[in-house]
């Protein structure tokens, strides 16, 4: 006999959809606050006006968009080594710093002896594929130590390897260039804006964003259309019978590996040009924001890294104005949050959940076959 | 069976948690010619007195620490013996992170041979630290810990060992507030802070004193941004769409370097004037900020109106060290270094052997009773909360964006009063 549908609902379902709508609430309520400024209650229903006008709302988004496709950038290593082997390589944000850190000696060198703002775009150049370069030999030396010697243990030992792997590598960069920190050159044609379509844009976002998007345009060209990218998305789905099929899954792994961490180490000297500053545990946060982004996107899908990095990147630029700022409280904080950008990482972590609760494989993630999983 | 698993894991775990906290307090006794309630330090003859710092030697704000430890550093020098006994001087990295303090402390603590410890650098440290050493019978001597919280009047029992021979944010804030309303002539100011002790009070004190002086209304933003923050135009936007004048961002070098390089990119905030405080205070700030460090302001104790002493302590410093003072906090290191051992002096008793017995208690009332002692920063007298400075604040404005010329005085220039 059939249980009627409400004698179907748990305790945690209840729960849940508390949850999704107390949290959607709040998000409405700020929203809705944010554009009735100069209000004098929050019960009073006013003009549709906000305090910032329409071009500041513009800024935050390329702020958004910019830090996102750094997000991005990041995450495609993260989702495609969880996509091939199941395991999420936590030292993935110490090879982002890596690549940055190490490129920072080349610009330097390059800022010293005026090659940089002679040829800005060359030096450019030479920085990336320095960075990129350093990168991906880091990420191979850590596959072969770190993590191929695991790779019939249980998954959680190659998890606790990565962990380590991070540390290590942050504490040798500490060892070699300090604990303080490093200041990359100013590219002197990249100070200042571009008008584009009216609106001016920071000449270091539009670069970080132009150039972001062609990286990730390139890479899902590889992995869709040539032999390699193929045997990538085979071996994805199921290892065993890639390797019946005549694919050589160690070549394959180590590309992933490469392609992963060069598309790290470009986002780290992506993010350099941008925040000018280099340190050992720079790729911490960038590192755990860009594994937030992957999961967001869908883990195990390379779309969902891109579009999981920029959504993140806009939350975590645009949510804290947008609707921070204007929740309203009567009687607590009548005039709405004071300060929202102290909360910029709850609310990026909030939305996280949020998506993860409406919708738990991700944005673009497929509910993964229980024998995958 | 099962139901007994989940008390006995709560009780575990509430355990493990409080156990974190859990040092052992030093009972009373009577070692030698001394009694003292909370313990007593033994100093055998031929061994050196133990002093210990805390102090942020690594990291972003390394600068701060390491121009500490070279203050006093130069103390033990120049006062060679402590009542004919040498001093050896070890410590701990505590860096400027509340968590940091923690350790740093705690490890500190757990050395029953510390006489007396110098520290911290930052305010975020001292919150959580100095109760931890207190609980062990270490009197700690802050020299740049500025918070007033630290030293306000219900800061509570534990904190009944800590001092400081740096000035008081109420001072700090109070001097930058009258600076930009009477000689900058700004009408209105938003504030950035990150939310530590130090940052949050000190903008406090220059918004409340601001908006005495200007009227209500002055200050256009507060807002707050957190140390490890690297994206600061968000924020920096919002403030510029309420049209400040002065933006007074007293937080430390990483995140200020963040701060003036971006607000130069930010539309709005072209023309704002941009000021900060004793925490960027370093060459490692002209780094951390390029070329648009120049025409920043730095609110930050005086250091050329220290008299003839201080000359004398800048020769040995750059005969020792080969360079500049690294930071503003210096002078009031030395002079902790010697106030405590104008104290133990007080205090230490010596037997027949020749060994040395220091009262903790003993030493903690000497420090706190030290009157118009002369030292480098001035005439220190302590309160009975812990304040001991002779406070000279001092406005600085930065003349080059170049580390290699930093000299305070110079460059950056002393402006005010």
């Amino acid at each position: 006999m059939q249980r009627g549908p409400l004698r179907r609902l748990s305790f945690v379902d209840l729960y849940l959809w508390g949850v999704r709508i107390s949290v959607l609430a709040v998000v409405l309520w700020g929203s809705f606050g944010t554009f009735q400024a100069d209000c004098p209650s929050a019960l009073t229903l006013c003009d549709f006006k906000s305090k910032y006008a329409a071009d500041v709302w513009l800024d935050f988004i390329v702020f958004g968009l910019s830090q996102g496709s750094v997000y991005a950038l990041i995450a495609l290593g993260y989702t495609m080594v969880y996509g091939i082997l199941r395991m999420i390589n936590f030292a993935h944000g110490e090879i982002f710093m890596s690549g940055a850190y190490t490129a920072y000696y080349v610009a330097a060198a390059l800022g010293r002896s005026g090659f940089l703002n002679r040829n800005p775009l060359v030096s450019l150049a030479v920085v990336l594929v320095v960075g990129m370069a350093i990168s991906t030999a880091i990420a191979l030396i850590l596959e072969r130590v770190a993590y191929r010697p695991l790779r019939r243990a249980p998954r959680l030992v190659p998890l606790i390897s990565a962990i380590g792997a991070s540390f290590f590598l942050q504490y040798t960069f500490r060892g070699f260039f300090g604990s303080g920190f490093q200041a990359y050159p100013e590219w002197q044609i990249f100070k200042g804006e571009w008008a584009i379509g009216g609106v001016g844009i920071l000449r270091t976002q539009a670069v970080v964003i132009t150039a972001s998007v062609l990286l990730m345009m390139a890479l899902y060209i590889f992995v869709m259309r040539t032999k390699t990218g193929t045997a990538m998305r085979a071996v994805s789905e199921d290892l065993e019978v890639a390797a019946l099929m005549g694919i050589n899954v160690d070549r394959v792994i180590v590309v992933t590996f490469g392609i992963g961490a060069a598309a790290a180490g470009a986002a780290g000297v992506l993010y350099a040009l941008v925040f000018k500053q280099v340190h050992f545990f720079m790729g911490f946060n960038p590192g755990i924001k860009a594994f937030t982004a992957a999961v967001l996107g869908g883990i195990g899908n390379i779309p969902g890294a891109m579009v999981g990095g920029l959504f993140l990147g806009l939350f975590e630029s645009v949510g804290p104005i947008l609707f921070l700022e204007g929740l309203r409280v009567p009687g607590i904080y009548p005039t709405g949050i004071p300060a929202p950008y102290q909360l910029k990482d709850v609310i990026a972590f909030t939305m996280l959940v949020m998506v993860l609760i409406f919708r738990p494989s991700g944005i673009l993630g497929e509910r993964l076959a229980t024998k995958k999983a | 069976m099962r139901y007994v698993k989940l008390p006995v894991a709560v009780i575990v775990a509430v355990l493990l948690a409080s156990g974190s906290y859990f040092v052992v307090p030093v009972p009373a006794a009577t070692v030698g010619p001394v009694t003292d309630p909370i313990g007593v330090v033994k100093v055998n003859k031929g061994q050196p007195i133990t002093i210990a710092y805390w102090l942020v030697i690594a990291g972003p704000d390394a600068s701060l620490g390491i121009d500490s430890r070279r203050g006093i550093e130069i103390a033990i020098d120049d006062k060679k013996k402590v009542a004919g006994f040498s001093v050896k001087l070890i410590g701990e990295d505590s860096g400027c992170n509340a968590e940091g303090g923690v350790t740093a402390a705690t490890k500190l603590a757990a050395n029953k041979a510390i006489v007396a410890a110098i520290g911290s650098s930052c305010s975020s440290e001292a919150r959580p630290g100095a109760p931890i050493l207190w609980k062990a019978g270490i009197v700690t001597v802050s020299p740049s810990n500025t918070a007033p919280v630290l030293t306000a009047a219900d800061r509570g029992p534990d904190y009944g060992g800590y001092l400081r021979t740096a000035h008081n944010d109420s001072v700090q804030g109070k001097v930058a507030a009258e600076f930009a309303f009477k000689v900058l002539k700004v009408k209105k100011a938003a504030t950035i802070h990150d939310g530590s002790p130090y940052a949050e009070g000190l903008a406090n004190v220059f918004g409340d004193v601001f908006t005495r002086l200007a009227g209500a209304g002055a200050i256009t933003a507060r807002e707050a941004i957190s140390p490890t923050d690297t994206d600061m135009r968000p924020v920096l936007t919002k403030i510029a769409a309420t049209k400040p004048d002065l933006l007074y961002f007293p937080i430390f070098t990483a995140a200020g370097g963040f701060v003036v390089r971006q607000a130069k990119e930010v539309a709005g905030l072209a023309n704002v004037k941009l000021m900060s405080a004793d925490g960027t205070f370093s060459p490692d700030f002209r780094k951390a900020a390029g070329d648009a460090v120049v025409g920043v302001y730095n609110s930050s104790p005086d250091l050329t109106k220290l008299g003839p002493g201080y000359a004398k302590f800048l020769e040995k410093h750059q005969k020792k060290y080969g360079e500049k003072p690294l930071s503003a906090f210096h002078p009031h290191a030395y002079d902790a270094a010697l106030v405590i051992f104008a104290a133990i002096e007080k205090v230490g008793k010596k037997d027949a052997q020749g060994n040395l017995y220091i009262g903790r208690q003993a030493l903690r009332d000497a420090l706190f009773a030290t009157k118009n002692f002369k030292g480098l920063t001035g005439t220190l007298t302590c309160n009975q909360f812990g304040d001991c400075a002779d406070p000279k604040i001092a406005v600085y404005v930065t003349v080059s964006a170049d580390p290699a010329k930093w000299n305070p005085g110079t460059d950056p220039k002393q402006i005010y009063p």
